[in-house]
């Protein structure tokens, strides 16, 4: 066996603050060899970014390292800072979590590109732009020299984390760290880049240490794969290993606890179009361009009309159609789950709904009565009928209010439901949620995400609302806690029957809660119908692109998905 | 006992205050400096009538007949007289600062929540509606930040009619001008406030605007507005003592320390105690306040807290 190119040995991470000395990383020992990609997986809290930051030292001055981090014969924790600087960035590539925040806004791609190559090779601008521009084709990026010259607004999200992978690998280090690479980006792109990370690793022959929650994206690029919790690696191997047969009880836990596309789409023949729609069943899509027309139940608890939303455009200037002429319902009891990805405008139609947004055009009928056309009391009271549940718990809730009073407040607006005692009332929605009565004095800093996300639930139902409107209530919370709340939150549509309109970019959970499905792109409805056969045969080539990008947490199946890609994708 | 269904800003901002007072001394100093004086201002008649004296009878007796300066050293202080005497008049020293410390806080105190109420009240107001109303309080903000008001208070103080209370009168002007200050940073703190999702959660329940600021906006902007508020108080109180020194803040016999400063410029030859003692007390009230003040906003500020 060859020297490994990274061995961490024993490595123990601390963080000491006002006396006090909080663990982070415990006896973590690691070893990855030339062209290994090892993922490291783990929830928040995990230790798992710690223990690859701590590989460049990139920790606050607040850290205490121990043990030993061996890389290319060198102990990395020993290193003087000169010789750091020329591991960093040199031999170590690092690839951050959002390509957004790893660029600086103000100079432009070339212009950054050519710092990294020069940072560490003796050689002219020239040669440097040379090099740049080799770079951005190695990563895949076509149209170099405009690339060249463009600052990182004018990209998206996609291309901007090629940009950054392509500076990790300016000066062919021999490890490349990457921090969540795919985490802010959106499914179709999230493939992109896993291929692209497999694609480099073939090539330059270089490791990559991947630090992820997604056990998707180890599926689809490690060899090798080791699960943190709580500063402790808990069990490692083989990645299929690992993921078909784990042997430690927490792996298990966070393998059950991924929501993943069961689904997988047939060969079915598409239907023909006919006036520029294709349908079967229940289920229509567009052939051109437009969106689908919906044909509402009359007893429908919401329906949305041709709805326009257009951002700007005063002036004179044309603005930008964030959601155009889309039309949708709710009937009661239902769950239609709303898949987009960013700039879709699934958020702004929601927004709309729940009435913090004007539309440009277009209707919302809640309840039988058009909000639009409602002012000030009329319109304020019709918002009790609607509960929504945001995405971020840490910032929907108010800091300063204790959980009793967050609970309440639709309470305070519009009356308890059937005159209660609202603090009776407080109690049985803790309940309902399954949170203890022990909670009602506590402030939200105090609970966990998954425990904030209850408290957010649980003020949705206040009312008693006849429609709930979920903003992607689980995006931000962990894998395990993920699977937790979305039980939660089917057990309670069946309890409580409302209907709800559910906002998703992951199809995986889509398909757990909804009845029906309807998929936004770039503000037009392309396709809905029953949520069975969209996901397995789907009539839009965008929904079909979708569900095969959709990571699933089985390493064969992902890499079969991969070739697919790779030969059904131009 | 408060209602348990409001949001309670009072306890963590109660926590962070006794956070500081444990761990900052020069903020601890302040504190005691400040209830030190508070007591001297509350306490003034009781303090006063201990040596049987008050700060408005002339005591020619405990003056020097030749000079006319206070009898004895360090301008006459004695057991009867702790801080001495005025020239020319006798008046006791301590009963004047004691009785000026009173007008001081009178009017720095209420000059502030003049300040607050309408920086708090326009700040959230214009940072949470936005639009037309935003533009014609921020232009006013600047304009007013602009506004050579000191000249401007002279001029007022000479024309107003005598009717008028001089306290109310330098309460209201003093507060008037002390707002734009106040009103930036609540409108900096609003627009970040709204962008967060429970103001959405709020407004998407059908939350009017005063339901908005009095529950989810107040509540989480208590923190900075107590911090400016605290800053601004010793210039106001520098104001009132600067206004009165001018001639035009508060009128004789009502003592006042920047007019007994004033005067006590003409003997600051002959007998510096005159100036020392209400000198000290002016600053002593505005470093109090000034150090108490930073260290809340360290401790309330998380850009600043250790």
């Amino acid at each position: 066996m060859t020297a490994p190119l990274l061995a961490l040995e024993d490595v123990s991470v601390d963080f000491v603050s006002g006396g006090v000395t909080h663990p982070a990383v415990r006896d973590v020992s690691l070893s990855l060899t030339a062209g290994e990609v090892l993922a490291v997986v783990g929830e928040s809290g995990s230790g798992k970014t710690v223990t690859a930051m701590s590989l460049l030292r990139l920790l606050p001055a607040t850290a205490r390292l121990s043990g030993r981090a061996v890389f290319e014969g060198r102990d990395l924790y020993a290193m003087g800072t000169a010789e750091l600087r020329a591991v960093r960035g040199g031999r170590i590539g690092m690839v951050f979590q959002e390509p957004m925040s790893a660029l600086n806004p103000v100079f432009t791609i070339g212009a950054q590109l050519v710092e990294a190559v020069r940072a560490h090779r003796p050689v002219t601008r020239r040669q440097a732009r040379d090099r740049a521009a080799e770079l951005l084709r190695l990563v895949g990026l076509p149209d170099q020299e405009r690339r060249l010259r463009a600052y990182p607004h004018e990209l998206s999200g996609g291309q901007l984390q090629r940009v950054v992978i392509a500076m990790a690998v300016a000066c062919e280090p021999a490890l490349l760290v990457a921090d969540e690479p795919t985490t802010a980006l959106d499914v179709t792109v999230q493939a992109e880049i896993i291929e692209l990370l497999r694609d480099l690793r073939d090539r330059l022959d270089v490791a990559i240490l991947l630090i992820t929650h997604d056990m998707g994206v180890v599926a689809g690029l490690a060899d090798r794969v080791a699960v943190m919790r709580e500063g402790r690696v808990v069990e490692q191997g083989e990645v299929v290993e690992v993921l078909r047969r784990p042997r430690h009880a927490y792996t298990r836990q966070l393998l059950d606890a991924v929501v993943s596309l069961t689904a997988s789409p047939e060969a079915v023949a598409v239907p023909d179009a006919r006036d520029g729609l294709v349908s079967r069943g229940g289920q229509v899509a567009v052939a051109g361009s437009g969106s689908v027309p919906d044909d509402p139940a009359a007893d429908a608890v919401l329906v949305v009309d041709g709805l326009t939303v257009v951002y700007g455009g005063r002036f004179g200037l044309s603005g930008t159609r964030a959601v155009d002429g889309v039309s949708v319902h709710v009937r009661p009891g239902e769950v239609l789950g709303l898949v987009g990805e960013s700039g879709s405008g699934k958020s702004t139609l929601a927004s709309v709904v729940v009435g913090l947004r004007s539309p440009t055009r277009g209707t919302v009928t809640l309840a039988g009565r058009d909000i639009t056309a409602l002012r000030g009391r009329e319109r304020r009271t019709l918002r009790g009928v609607v509960g929504t549940v945001f995405q971020d718990p840490a910032s929907s809730l108010n800091p300063r209010a204790t959980i009793a009073r967050t609970i309440a407040e639709p309470m305070l607006l519009h009356g308890a439901p059937g005159g209660v005692d609202p603090a009776t009332r407080v109690d049985e929605l803790l309940d309902l949620v399954g949170l203890s009565p022990a909670l009602r004095e506590r402030y939200p800093h105090e609970l966990s995400g998954g425990q904030r996300q209850r408290v957010g639930i649980a003020r949705a139902l206040a009312l008693d609302p006849a429609l709930l409107v979920a903003d992607e209530p689980t995006s931000a919370l962990d894998v395990s806690v993920q699977a937790r709340i979305l039980d939660l939150f089917r057990s309670l549509q069946e309890r409580l029957g409302f209907a709800c309109l559910f906002i998703s970019h992951d199809l995986g959970v889509v398909e757990r809660l909804a009845h029906r499905v309807a998929v936004l792109r770039d503000g037009r409805l392309v396709e809905q119908g029953p949520t069975a056969d969209v996901l397995t045969r789907p009539l839009h080539p965008y929904t079909t692109e979708l569900i095969t990008a959709a990571p699933v947490a089985d390493p064969d199946l992902q890499r079969e998905r991969h070739v697919r890609r790779r030969t059904t994708t131009p | 006992m408060s209602d348990p269904l409001r949001p309670n800003a009072v306890r963590p901002i109660r926590g962070a205050a006794l956070v500081v007072l444990r761990r900052d001394r020069w903020a601890l100093a302040g504190a005691l400096c400040i209830a030190l004086l508070a007591l001297l201002a509350v306490g003034a008649d009781v303090l006063t009538a201990i040596t049987g004296q008050d700060p408005y009878t002339y005591r020619i007796e405990a003056l020097d007949p030749a000079t006319g300066a206070p009898a004895g050293a360090l301008g006459g202080v004695s057991g009867t007289h702790w801080f001495g005497v005025e020239p020319l008049t006798g008046r006791d020293l301590f009963a004047i600062v004691a009785h000026g410390a009173r007008t001081s806080f009178l009017i720095g105190l209420a000059a502030t929540a003049v300040s607050v109420l309408l920086g708090v009240v326009l700040g959230a107001a214009a940072g949470y509606l936005g639009g037309a109303l935003d533009r014609l309080v921020t232009w006013t903000a600047d304009v007013l930040l602009g506004f050579p008001y000191l000249v401007f208070m002279i001029a007022l103080g000479a024309v107003a009619p005598a009717e008028v209370p001089r306290p109310l009168l330098l309460i209201v002007v003093i507060g008037f001008f002390g707002w734009p200050s106040m009103a930036r940073i609540v409108r900096a703190q609003t627009l970040t406030l709204r962008a967060r999702g429970f103001v959405s959660a709020a407004r998407s329940l059908g939350a009017g605007p005063v339901h908005v600021f009095r529950h989810e906006l107040l509540p989480n902007l208590w923190g900075p507005i107590i911090v400016v508020a605290t800053l601004s108080i010793p210039g106001k109180i520098g104001l009132e003592a600067a206004l009165s020194f001018l001639g035009v803040g508060i009128p004789p016999p009502t003592p006042s320390w920047g007019r007994t400063i004033s005067s006590a410029i003409d003997w600051v030859g002959t007998d510096p105690m005159f100036l020392v003692f209400p000198g000290a007390a002016l600053f002593l009230a505005t470093w109090a306040f000034n150090v108490l003040g930073d260290g809340l906003r360290d401790a309330l500020d998380p850009r600043t807290a250790r």
